[in-house]
This record gives C-alpha cells, sequence and structure tokens, in this order.
C-alpha cells in the first residue's frame, strides 16, 4: 500500500491492529470497538488512531477526539459518501488538526474531492498511481465552496 | 441572463479536460466499469440500449440562441441530426459515440453549457418556471436564486456521493408551474405577514416509484439563508439517508421512515450551526438579480390592430393564440410556445433545422433566449403582439406550431424502450397510437386542459403519477402491458393519481384513453369543466365501469 500525505508520497508509520491483537507499532490505529472498551489503557498511547466505519456519528464521540493523533475513515464501497461530511465536520465544526486517513474502497477520482473536505492523506489501493493522485488534487483551480483542507 | 465569469468558465473547461483524461484511462481499461460509471454520469452520460446518451443541463431552461445553434451544430455533428428536451429542462442526444463525447462537453463549454451532475446520486440541475420573469401572477423571478443554487451544487465536494440523486425546483409565482411538490427541495418565493419576501421550504417530494408529496419544513426562511439551510438538508440527508437499497434512499423515504418532525428537527439543529457561515449578502443577491433584468421591452400603450384582424379573420391563428400563448406581465406582449408535440414526432424531440430556426426567430422576435419547459415545450418568452402573426407562420411551417398545448395530445414521454434500457415497454409508439386515435375523434379541440403523461418503466420519467391520465408500461412475461392512473397533478393543487383497475395491453390502451375521453365528456357539467375537475367531483368509477365493461 502507498500513502499520500499532504501531497506527498509518505512512508506509513502508522499500523491498523485488529482487536484481539496486541499493540505493537508505535503508532497504532484501533477500531472504534475497541477504544471503547479499553480506552483507559490506550489513552496512555502517546500515538493513537482511530479507524471510523462508515456509519459512525461524529457528534457522539467529540469529547473522545482529543485522545487521537489520527483518524482513518474507511469507505466500504466508493459510492458511500458519509466520510466527505465526517471530514468535513471534523475539521470544520470541531477543529481536528491531527491528520485524517481515507482508507478502503474510494476513487482516484474522488480524491479531489475528500482533499477539499479536509482529508490529509490517503491509503491508495494498489493500482493507483501515486503520482496520478496527487496530481488531480489540482483538477480544478475554480471553486463555488469553501474548502476546508 | 447569467454570464459566466472567467471563474465559471474555468471551472467547466477543467471538468472536460478532467473527463477526457477518465474517459481515455477507462477506454484504456484502467478504471473499473462500476466506477467510470459513477463518473461518466456525473457527466451526464449515460449507457442505454443502443449507444450512450448525453443528457446536457439547461440551467432552470434558460437557452440563449447561441447556445441553440450549438445543440443544432452538435446534433448535425455526432448525433442523428435531432436533440431531445426532457422533463427537467434538460437536453439529450440519443446517439453520440463514448470517445467522442469530451469533445461535444468542449463544443458545449464554448458557450457556456455543461453535463455536469445531470445523472447520477447527487445534486442535480436546478428546474425552474418556464415563464419566470415575463409571468403576471409571479412575486418575484425565480432565477436569480436558481443560479445561485447552480452554483452551490456544481462540484460540491461534500454531496457528490449522495445515497440517491437530489433535485431542487424553485417557483416565485402564484401558480406553481414547476412542479415544486414532487422535487427532493421545492422552494417557494413567499411573502411573509412582515411583507419580506423569503421562501417557503418543501422537502421530500418526488415521483419514481413511490411517488410523494413533498411536505412544508420551514414555512418562511429567509433569502440571506438560502444556501445554508440547502447544506443543512443535504448534511442530514448525506448522513442519515438509507444506503442499503436504491429504491428505499431518496430523502422521501428517510421523511416517512423517520418522520416529518425528526427531520425537521435535525436540520434545524444543523441548521443552527452553519446559518451565520454560508450567508448570502444582499449585495450577491441584488448582483445575481441584476443578470436576469428585464430585457429592454417597448412602450406599448395600444393593442396592434393588424394582430386584431388577424385574431378575428384567421381561425387557425386564433386557435394557436388561444392554446399557445400566455398572458406578459408587459403590455403589448406575450409569451410563445413553440409545441414539441407535432402528431408524427416522438413528443419532445427537436431536429437541427429546427432548432437553427428556433436560434433565429428568438433573434428577431425575443431578445435572442428560448425557455425548455418541464412538459417537454419551448417558449419564447417575450414576444410583441404585433409580432405573433409572423410568429405563428414561421412556426407552423417548421411544425412547431401544433397548438395543443396543455391539451390532450401534448403529452409528455419518456424515450421507453425505444432507447432506454430501464424501460420495460414502449412509450413513443403508445404516445403515437394515443395521438392516432385522438386525431380520429372530431371533438379533440374541446376537451380542454388534459395532461397525458407516459412513462415505459417504474422510474417514471416522464411523471406518470401526476398526469390527468398517467400510463405507467410494465412487462409481464415479455409483453408490454400498460396500468392506467387518473387525477394526477403536479400543480398547486398536487396529487397523485388513483388506479383505474387492472393493467390493459398495447393494442388496447390507445381505444382505453379514447373511451376515458368519453366518459369525461358524458358527465362532464359543461364544456367550461376540465378533465381534472370532473373526475374529482365523480370519481374513478364511470370510467372504471365504462373502460372494463368494453375492454
Amino acid at each position: 500500500m502507498q500513502l499520500i500525505k499532504n501531497k506527498t508520497l509518505t512512508q506509513d508509520e502508522w499500523a491498523f491492529i485488529a482487536d484481539d491483537a496486541a499493540l505493537n507499532a508505535d503508532y497504532n490505529i484501533v477500531s472504534l470497538e475497541r477504544w471503547n472498551q479499553d480506552r483507559d489503557t490506550l489513552s496512555a498511547h502517546k500515538n493513537l488512531g482511530i479507524r471510523f466505519e462508515s456509519d459512525i456519528i461524529i457528534e457522539d464521540i467529540v469529547e473522545d477526539l482529543k485522545h487521537f493523533s489520527l483518524i482513518e475513515l474507511f469507505i466500504p464501497v466508493f459510492t458511500d459518501g458519509r466520510a466527505f461530511t465526517h471530514s468535513r465536520l471534523l475539521r470544520s465544526r470541531y477543529h481536528f488538526t491531527g491528520d485524517i486517513r481515507v482508507s478502503g474502497d474510494f476513487m482516484l477520482d474522488q480524491i479531489f474531492y475528500l482533499n477539499r473536505v479536509g482529508i490529509s492523506s490517503f491509503a491508495l489501493n494498489d493500482q493507483d498511481s501515486a503520482e496520478k493522485a496527487i496530481a488531480v488534487m489540482d483538477d480544478f483551480s475554480a471553486f463555488y465552496q469553501e474548502s476546508v483542507a | 441572463m447569467y454570464q459566466y465569469t472567467d471563474k465559471d468558465q474555468n471551472l467547466i473547461n477543467e471538468r472536460v479536460d478532467q473527463f477526457r483524461d477518465q474517459t481515455q484511462r477507462f477506454l484504456k481499461g484502467e478504471i473499473a466499469d462500476d466506477k467510470y460509471r459513477a463518473l461518466r454520469l456525473m457527466n451526464g452520460v449515460y449507457v442505454q440500449t443502443h449507444s450512450p446518451l448525453l443528457r446536457v443541463a439547461g440551467p432552470y431552461g434558460l437557452l440563449s440562441s447561441a447556445q441553440i445553434r450549438k445543440l443544432a451544430s452538435i446534433a448535425r455533428d455526432y448525433d442523428k441530426n435531432f436533440c431531445h428536451f426532457t422533463t427537467r429542462q434538460n437536453i439529450q442526444f440519443n446517439w453520440p459515440a463514448l470517445e467522442r463525447i469530451p469533445d461535444m462537453l468542449e463544443e458545449l463549454a464554448s458557450v457556456q453549457m455543461h453535463a455536469i451532475q445531470t445523472s447520477g446520486n447527487c445534486l442535480r440541475n436546478t428546474t425552474s418556471d418556464q415563464l419566470a420573469g415575463v409571468a403576471k401572477d409571479e412575486l418575484e423571478d425565480p432565477r436569480p436564486y436558481c443560479e445561485i443554487i447552480r452554483q452551490w451544487t456544481i462540484l460540491h465536494p461534500e454531496f457528490a456521493y449522495l445515497p440517491r440523486k437530489f433535485k431542487i425546483a424553485v417557483s416565485g409565482s402564484a401558480q406553481d408551474r414547476a412542479a415544486t411538490h414532487f422535487h427532493d427541495i421545492g422552494l417557494h418565493l413567499v411573502k411573509n405577514d412582515a411583507g419580506e419576501v423569503g421562501f417557503k421550504v418543501l422537502v421530500g417530494g418526488g415521483l419514481g416509484r413511490t411517488p410523494v408529496i413533498g411536505q412544508v419544513i420551514r414555512p418562511f426562511l429567509e433569502k440571506k439563508h438560502l444556501l445554508s439551510y440547502l447544506e443543512a438538508i443535504l448534511r442530514v440527508y448525506n448522513i442519515y439517508g438509507r444506503r442499503d437499497n436504491k429504491y428505499r434512499a431518496r430523502i422521501k423515504i428517510l421523511v416517512r421512515e423517520a418522520g416529518l418532525a425528526e427531520v425537521t428537527k435535525k436540520v434545524e439543529a444543523e441548521w443552527a450551526l452553519i446559518k451565520d457561515q454560508l450567508e448570502l449578502s444582499e449585495q450577491s443577491i441584488a448582483d445575481m438579480r441584476v443578470q436576469f433584468a428585464d430585457p429592454a421591452y417597448a412602450a406599448i400603450t395600444e393593442t396592434d390592430a393588424n394582430y386584431t384582424s388577424s385574431l378575428a379573420n384567421d381561425s387557425a391563428f386564433n386557435t394557436w393564440v388561444k392554446h399557445n400563448t400566455e398572458e406578459h406581465k408587459i403590455t403589448g406582449y406575450r409569451a410563445a410556445y413553440v409545441s414539441l408535440k407535432a402528431p408524427d414526432s416522438p413528443p419532445g424531440d427537436c431536429s437541427d433545422t429546427q432548432l437553427d430556426a428556433l436560434a433565429d426567430l428568438a433573434d428577431s422576435y425575443s431578445f435572442g433566449m428560448i425557455r425548455a419547459t418541464h412538459r417537454q415545450n419551448l417558449v419564447l418568452a417575450d414576444i410583441k403582439e404585433a409580432d405573433l402573426f409572423a410568429l405563428w407562420k414561421k412556426l407552423d411551417a417548421l411544425k412547431l406550431a401544433t397548438p395543443n398545448i396543455g391539451k390532450a395530445t401534448d403529452m409528455i414521454c419518456c424515450p421507453g424502450l425505444d432507447y432506454c434500457a430501464l424501460a420495460n415497454a414502449g412509450s413513443i409508439d403508445v404516445a403515437q397510437g394515443i395521438n392516432d386515435t385522438l386525431d380520429s375523434m372530431d371533438y379533440i379541440h374541446d376537451l380542454g386542459d388534459l395532461k397525458i403523461n407516459i412513462s415505459g418503466c417504474m422510474n417514471g420519467c416522464a411523471h406518470q403519477s401526476v398526469g390527468h391520465i398517467g400510463i405507467l408500461g410494465v412487462d409481464k412475461k415479455g409483453v408490454e402491458w400498460y396500468q392506467v392512473t387518473l387525477g394526477g397533478s403536479s400543480e398547486n393543487d398536487a396529487t397523485i393519481g388513483e388506479r383505474l383497475g387492472p393493467a390493459v395491453s398495447k393494442e388496447d390502451i390507445a381505444p382505453v384513453v379514447k373511451t376515458l375521453l368519453e366518459v369525461y365528456v358524458e358527465q362532464r357539467i359543461n364544456e367550461d369543466e376540465a378533465f381534472l375537475t370532473t373526475f374529482r367531483r365523480v370519481g374513478v368509477s364511470p370510467f372504471k365501469e365504462k373502460v372494463y365493461a368494453a375492454n
């Protein structure tokens, strides 16, 4: 997997840890379920990331955002556009300043929009070209809506 | 008419480049079919029975003569010399080659046109009243707000992958000519008790498989809050709209399942958080209204004598003026409908030569502007009464003066099996059959206002559920059958039609329509009682008895 962060091809330091596995990396991403069950232990970790599925209701988890330095928005299928709203709200309403990463079945041709709603890193699918993924962020020079990037 | 700024032009040019790149990557096999499908749909490209179809946006139905000429040249150069006007004021080309569609889009961009978001699960083209700006019953011209909405919807990054398509219509008149009760969001310009003009906001209307009449979510919205309120509705829909079943994904289903009260509560709560961020300034509204200022009307004080004598002496002209023209807010002018419902032509189709000629007529008589209507006709909105006779002669020579606007043969019809991959049954040939049958009835012109809408499948592109007579094609074991509904309306008295009874066969549908009209003529109190009024008074029974006794 290639990772684009802040428009640059980057080495991924983060690892998603399955719910039944022990934390083993310096930078761990856990599921919301695991966070809810084990928040006291997990919040002691310095670099904690969390993965939100697309049915997350962001306003229900606002109080916890301060514990996370990365939020991964997992897109189950590219037609599911909820992550666009989640990212926008995380940035503009809840002022989350950490990395917001998108993963799953998003497509290269959605990166332009994802970037504009505040996604800062992209876990590319294997067939996608990193160069192209960076280039499409500049497909348009004119917009009608504010960006929260 | 709104003129593009450099920013608007750059955006659509860049969209053409983007789609050209996407199409080339698809043709090289670099984009999967299902993913390219979503991308092409958001550029108006369907793949249908014979070839792709390109749907071009007609923003709130308003087109310049230069744009009409461009449609004509595209019809010649890329298609089979015609295009089709849809029920959402858009324009379709039925026979383009996929690899040439980027070139078509580039040509369209040269006249400030595009096909952005004319399909797909996104914010669609905003529609309006074809008589906007000229109607006598208008409170305020809705088009400046349509253009503000158009810009807000175009490439909105948050709402490009909605649960389902999303349609907005705006009306500024007492009489709703934009079917606002049947849109995901319907906006009516209204005056509040303090005399301020704002919007009544309807939500959750729609046609298709589950026709629903929109409900009022906010009786009065200040103009400055237009975009923040739309954004609040869209955000609630994007998060809470169903994504598990595409037939349950429209906002009307969210409103039905969660209830209007719950949806309203969520929207109002969301809106409270954003209303100050997206405020429209008075200046920005005023600037947009200037773009739609009245053309330079002549001051006419006396009725033209030649017009009066032509009306008196030429009964064909008189009939056309009566059926195909409408009062105008300026004395001495009328709005003239161009009927795209000639008996021998598919409803809504227009040839390249007709388009070119219409562009010339618009330049000569109507300030170079043409409007598309949601009943698949066109309007030349600013015709001097003194010019009507000459205009009629020219339209008649072009077969564009069939005096049937709002009458039995002014049918709305989808492309049906002839073109559409979704269709279960033919619709153009049914319209043709009904036309032939009605043609043989000598009192056809005395049938008054009558809206017959024919769709070839449950998706209901021709709005059959709000037709006075609605006809829906269904497939039963490979055979085309037709369900009939009566009494629908998309206007102020919004109503969903009532089922007549069991579906009828293709060969019976035209005779059934004839029978329905005979029952109406028997039942009506007098010639002034319209079909819809008679139906509402007598109910479905007399129609049902006669149809199923006879067939």
